[in-house]
């Protein structure tokens, strides 16, 4: 049904995106009314707004979609969303355009997909986050001159015992690890 | 009352006054908070980044780990609170989604029935199940005097909530009122505090910030009141780094909602973990409303 939705359209694309997302199907209803780039706290910075990216999806236009930075200036504030006449989950949406360029490379200029991928690494080592761990590692591999001017912040959270140097791990990391990879085998590429 | 309890990774550490002022009010209130155990990090908004099965499956193992006698939870962090609330009603809606979910579970020996748990927020707990008399029966120092700008944030009032407005919330409008205190209009009240943006973007979240803090500052509020970890570090570590980015002198104390009703109940402010905040939120609640110290139980 979702293929057919995206078919009778003509774009693959289109159909992708719907199985990619949660209640996607609502996608085929937006009206190109604007109130998600008009709602969105850094829709003035976003090369397409939600609303034409909507309108490239339906076109098939897969590549410029994928290397839009839309999606990386969403913060999943949910603003669009709420605002949305047609009840378009635009937050979901954007969450699946984030996989698809991060599964195959497409975004460009941006450090989202680092932070990511570092934040959820050790999330998996240790089941909490690290919050040290992930602010020394992200910068040192992404931009090491930011750190200088990150180090007097640290120091400061570090004072007021607000940083801590090492991670809470949990007892069952056994399970956790179990469960996250069979989800990653049952989940396929999405 | 008892609820099962979600501290959430930020209030084990960098949000630790959250954590303390969230148990220190609810003891007073008598609101039993259990913690779950063995909780783990509810992947924030990075694993949706990646995958959304893995994301999902992170999350309901904890909710499929509160123990039985509970059919309640309480998230204080709006990322936890969104996201646990999130995944129950994706299984409760999706059934292929759940059925991969609990497959995921079951591979650590467990399962999850959508709509066994249902996901509460602190100040839907407060203000909806005790509501004003319980609350005003326990203050023993009204915020008389003190102009307190209450900020929400997104992820607890959109996009699920269910109990305050998701454009222009009130719950704690109304809190802070029955308290004393002076509660000012704060047009950006539910408004994005750039979340992760501080990590990738600078120059946007900066923006972000610099708005919130200058409408607590053209409305005269005495310091801005949080409910999200999030929210406070941003606002209160970064606002040194705003200042000097947009040459403003910014001065505005940033505390968790429950620290400063904490402070009406009369409680020990070192037990709510005054101090630990960057901007130093104390001299301004003296000014206004005397001795801290010497009133404390």
């Amino acid at each position: 049904m979702v293929t057919q939705l995206g078919q009778r359209r003509g774009s693959a694309f289109l159909a992708e995106v719907i199985e990619a997302t949660p209640g996607g199907e609502r996608i085929v209803h937006c009206l190109q009314c604007g109130s998600c780039g008009g709602s969105c706290p850094n829709g003035a910075d976003m090369q397409h707004t939600p609303r034409t990216l909507f309108a490239m999806i339906n076109a098939d236009r897969r590549e410029a979609v994928l290397a839009a930075n839309t999606m990386w200036f969403c913060v999943s504030c949910y603003l669009c969303t709420v605002r949305c006449p047609q009840n378009i989950p635009i937050t979901e949406i954007m969450y699946a355009l984030k996989r698809i360029s991060i599964r195959e490379k497409k975004y460009k200029g941006t450090d989202g997909p680092a932070l990511a991928r570092t934040f959820t690494k050790l999330v998996e080592k240790y089941g909490r986050s690290f919050e040290f761990g992930l602010a020394s590692k992200f910068y040192f591999l992404n931009k090491p001159l930011a750190m200088l001017k990150m180090g007097p912040m640290g120091l400061s959270l570090f004072i007021r015992g607000r940083m801590s140097l090492k991670p809470t791990k949990i007892r069952q990391l056994d399970q956790l690890h179990a469960i996250i990879a069979k989800a990653r085998e049952i989940g396929g590429a999405s | 009352m008892k609820y099962a309890y979600y501290p959430g990774c930020s209030l084990e550490c960098s949000s630790a006054a959250y954590d303390r002022s969230v148990k220190a009010v609810a003891e007073v209130l008598g609101i039993e908070l259990v913690e779950i155990d063995d909780w783990n990090c509810c992947g924030a908004t990075e694993y949706f980044t990646q995958d959304e099965l893995v994301a999902s499956a992170v999350i309901a193992r904890n909710l499929a780990i509160v123990d039985r006698q509970f059919d309640q939870l309480v998230a204080p962090c709006a990322a936890c609170y969104l996201n646990l609330k999130k995944t129950d009603k994706l299984m409760a809606e999706n059934a292929p989604m759940n059925a991969k979910i609990n497959e995921a579970l079951a591979a650590g020996g467990l399962q999850y029935k959508a709509g066994t748990i249902r996901v509460r927020h602190l100040l839907d707990v407060i203000c909806t199940d005790l509501g004003e008399a319980a609350v005003k029966d326990k203050v023993v120092r009204p915020l008389a005097g003190l102009r307190v700008a209450p900020y929400y944030g997104c992820q607890v009032v959109r996009p699920l909530n269910g109990f305050d407005d998701p454009e222009y919330p009130m719950k704690m409008d109304d809190l802070f009122k029955w308290l004393g205190a002076e509660v000012i209009h704060y047009p950006v009240k539910a408004h994005c505090c750039g979340g992760h943006l501080t990590q990738i973007s600078e120059p946007q979240a900066f923006e972000l910030i610099r708005r919130l803090l200058q409408g607590a500052v053209d409305y005269q509020a005495d310091l801005i009141l949080c409910m999200c970890p999030m929210c406070q570090l941003n606002l209160d570590a970064y606002q040194g780094r705003v200042s000097s980015f947009f040459g403003t002198k910014f001065r505005v104390p940033i505390i968790f909602f429950t620290q400063l009703l904490g402070v009406a109940f009369g409680l020990d402010p070192n037990r709510l973990g005054f101090g630990k905040e960057l901007v130093a939120a104390k001299p301004v609640l003296q000014e206004k409303l005397g001795a801290l110290e010497a009133e404390a139980k």
